[in-house]
């Protein structure tokens, strides 16, 4: 590795990390009271995927359709369970950005662990810085092996054609 | 203990973990590997109980949760990366037929292993077989993974392989060529910091004798069929460490290494190992998609609901696996053929070396997959510890501890940086690949592959976080 090969993987990696973890002022809609439907069934929530803003006040009604579903959802402070005819409701101020997977929490069959919905809390700034950092991640590695040294062994096509 | 200095062709940096007087000591000590073995034996015995006793519900089963959640995270997360093909040194699965071959348990006491001592036939020799065995198993994952019986089923096939395979042909046939399981942690070994390699090649060459294949009174010859000369790469290395006990040279060592170096043996590359690697990344994103993305209509598919829709996502995921992601990099390899003016090797084989670069990836994937269910779900192991059949037993009273997602806020936070870590490191493959057809116009002929990579990076991060 070269000096200059060693300053872009560090360049990149500082800029990878900038693009993840730096604040950036949030653009905010108007706050929203949201009342939001879930039917739950063996093995699916309906709608599987939800979207709201950061900071509306979301109530997620959970109505379960054939046995006892919960929802157990990821970074909130959220779990309820409803039977059948008795639906469940929950309410929290959705104030973290990001996906959330929501997932059924009482055990209701073979694939009870796989019965996941996702609450998607816009803008989703994590999805996107992560889409920054991937980018900055490929451009770095390509300007950090262009400028290193030569590693490679020479070319011997013979070596390839023999073995296949 | 002599210190010769390790000489191998394109070796880097390495540190002899073997030359510390412990380890040294520890590794040829014969009961270490029946011992751990015996302990891995004494949980697969229970999962085989348990899956065919045990309550059906799969969360409150041992075998679900002991082999889905426990050894899995052990072994992605944990001991491949870290530690290559280790589990392979102790796996269960092999050992009663291993032990009946040699008739013994620990100790070598007769030469001749007591098997009909066929020899496999020379068209199986690859893994074709477990690139197929893996996908056979991986159609019917959403099954497999969450019901006890079908769980146990796959385990007592297993065993039963195993042991048949042992009777009629020589050595570990089973954990080379057929067990599915051994295809992929034998693919992705190759990106572990530790291998098993001769000290100086030379020494094997000259040694006639060759006990490390052979056997001799201090172990039994190699077991994985390897002749620890010639050994270049971690794929079919076992780690048992029987040619450490054999070898009467002093010559085999235990290194720790920079990790990946295996991906650099041009000459080991072959078109089978090739596709696990695709088979592995297609499975990771399917898997992503099906059991931890939101749409009912796969969960149902793949969870047989109905008999047409399994057949269609069967179909779907054969061709995704087999021919729509090889077939998309393959144009990739082409255009990068193309672009880089490295017309002198054929497309085949182009595509071959290029596929490698997929590897580590591919296992970055498979860890930020399994962050995604094995943290929400390990709480489930101390209740089955306390009553594994679910027949509401209560040792040690952890039966009622509820289920307690381990930091499931976080876990995109984890699966980002290991999915561009692992982007990272498949460019570096690449590009070295790509160095070794020539160093002209390397940067277009890199574009093309990398920008496939990217794309499957992409996906990755739309299904954790978009």
């Amino acid at each position: 590795m070269t000096q200059r090969s060693l300053l872009f993987a560090a360049l990149s990696a500082l800029l990878a990390l900038a693009a993840l973890l730096i604040p950036l002022p949030a653009v905010r809609p108007q706050p929203q009271q949201r009342q939001i439907h879930l039917n739950a069934r063996m093995f699916a929530f309906e709608p599987g995927s939800v979207k709201v803003n950061q900071g509306d006040t979301v109530t997620l009604v959970l109505h379960s359709q054939d046995v006892t579903h919960g929802i157990y959802l990821d970074g909130y402070d959220v779990n309820i369970k409803a039977e059948p005819g008795k639906p469940a409701q929950a309410t929290f101020v959705a104030d973290r950005q990001g996906k959330f997977r929501f997932r059924c929490s009482v055990t209701c069959g073979a694939m009870h662990p796989f019965m996941i919905g996702e609450l998607v809390v816009g803008p989703n700034l994590p999805f996107w810085r992560a889409v920054a950092a991937l980018l900055i991640v490929v451009a770095g590695s390509v300007l950090t092996l262009r400028s290193a040294a030569p590693q490679a062994t020479p070319h011997d096509p013979a070596s390839h054609q023999a073995t296949r | 203990m002599t210190q010769p200095p390790i000489k191998q062709p394109g070796s880097n940096w390495r540190f002899e973990l073997t030359r510390l007087p412990f380890l040294y000591r520890l590794l040829r000590w014969r009961p270490l590997q029946f011992t751990l073995t015996l302990i891995t034996l004494s949980f697969f015995v229970l999962a085989l109980l348990t899956s065919f006793l045990g309550t059906p519900v799969g969360n409150r089963n041992f075998s679900i949760i002991f082999v889905w959640i426990v050894w899995w995270a052990l072994v992605i997360i944990l001991l491949v990366p870290v530690l290559g093909r280790s589990w392979c040194a102790i796996c269960p699965i092999p050992a009663p037929g291993e032990w009946l071959q040699r008739r013994s348990f620990i100790y070598p006491r007769r030469r001749k292993l007591w098997t009909l001592g066929k020899r496999w036939p020379r068209r199986l020799k690859n893994i074709w077989l477990q690139n197929f065995s893996f996908l056979a198993m991986a159609l019917f994952s959403a099954i497999i993974l969450t019901r006890p019986i079908a769980t146990g089923l796959v385990l007592l096939a297993f065993i039963l392989l195993a042991v048949g395979l042992s009777l009629v042909y020589e050595r570990r046939i089973f954990c080379r060529y057929v067990c599915p399981v051994g295809g992929f942690i034998g693919l992705y070994s190759m990106a572990a910091p530790i291998e098993l390699r001769v000290k100086d090649v030379e020494v094997c060459r000259a040694h006639s004798t060759k006990e490390c294949y052979v056997g001799s009174e201090h172990g039994f010859g190699c077991p994985w069929l390897v002749f620890p000369g010639n050994l270049q790469r971690n794929t079919y290395c076992g780690l048992c460490t029987e040619c450490l006990k054999t070898c009467t040279m002093d010559n085999v060592a235990v290194n720790l290494r920079l990790p990946g170096l295996d991906f650099f043996v041009a000459k080991q590359r072959r078109l089978d190992e090739a596709y696990k690697a695709f088979i592995m990344l297609a499975c990771a994103l399917a898997y992503s998609a099906v059991l931890l993305g939101p749409w009912g209509v796969l969960k149902d598919a793949a969870n047989f609901a109905s008999l047409e829709g399994w057949l269609i996502y069967a179909v779907v995921f054969l061709a995704f696996n087999l021919l729509i992601l090889p077939g998309l990099f393959y144009l990739t390899t082409l255009l990068s053929r193309k672009l880089g003016a490295r017309g002198e090797i054929s497309a085949r084989a182009y595509f071959i070396d290029l596929s490698y670069s997929l590897i580590p990836l591919g296992l970055a994937a498979w860890i930020a997959f399994s962050l995604g269910f094995v943290l929400v779900s390990i709480s489930y192991a101390l209740p089955v510890l306390a009553d594994p059949f679910g027949w509401g037993w209560n040792m040690f009273g952890l039966r009622d501890m509820p289920w307690t997602p381990i930091a499931p806020g976080l876990i995109p936070t984890m699966q980002v940086p290991v999915l561009l870590g692992g982007l990272a490191f498949s460019i570096y493959t690449l590009w070295r690949i790509l160095g070794e057809h020539g160093r002209e116009r390397l940067t277009r002929a890199a574009l093309p592959p990398a920008f496939f990579l990217t794309l499957a990076t992409f996906g990755f991060l739309w299904l954790y976080l978009g």
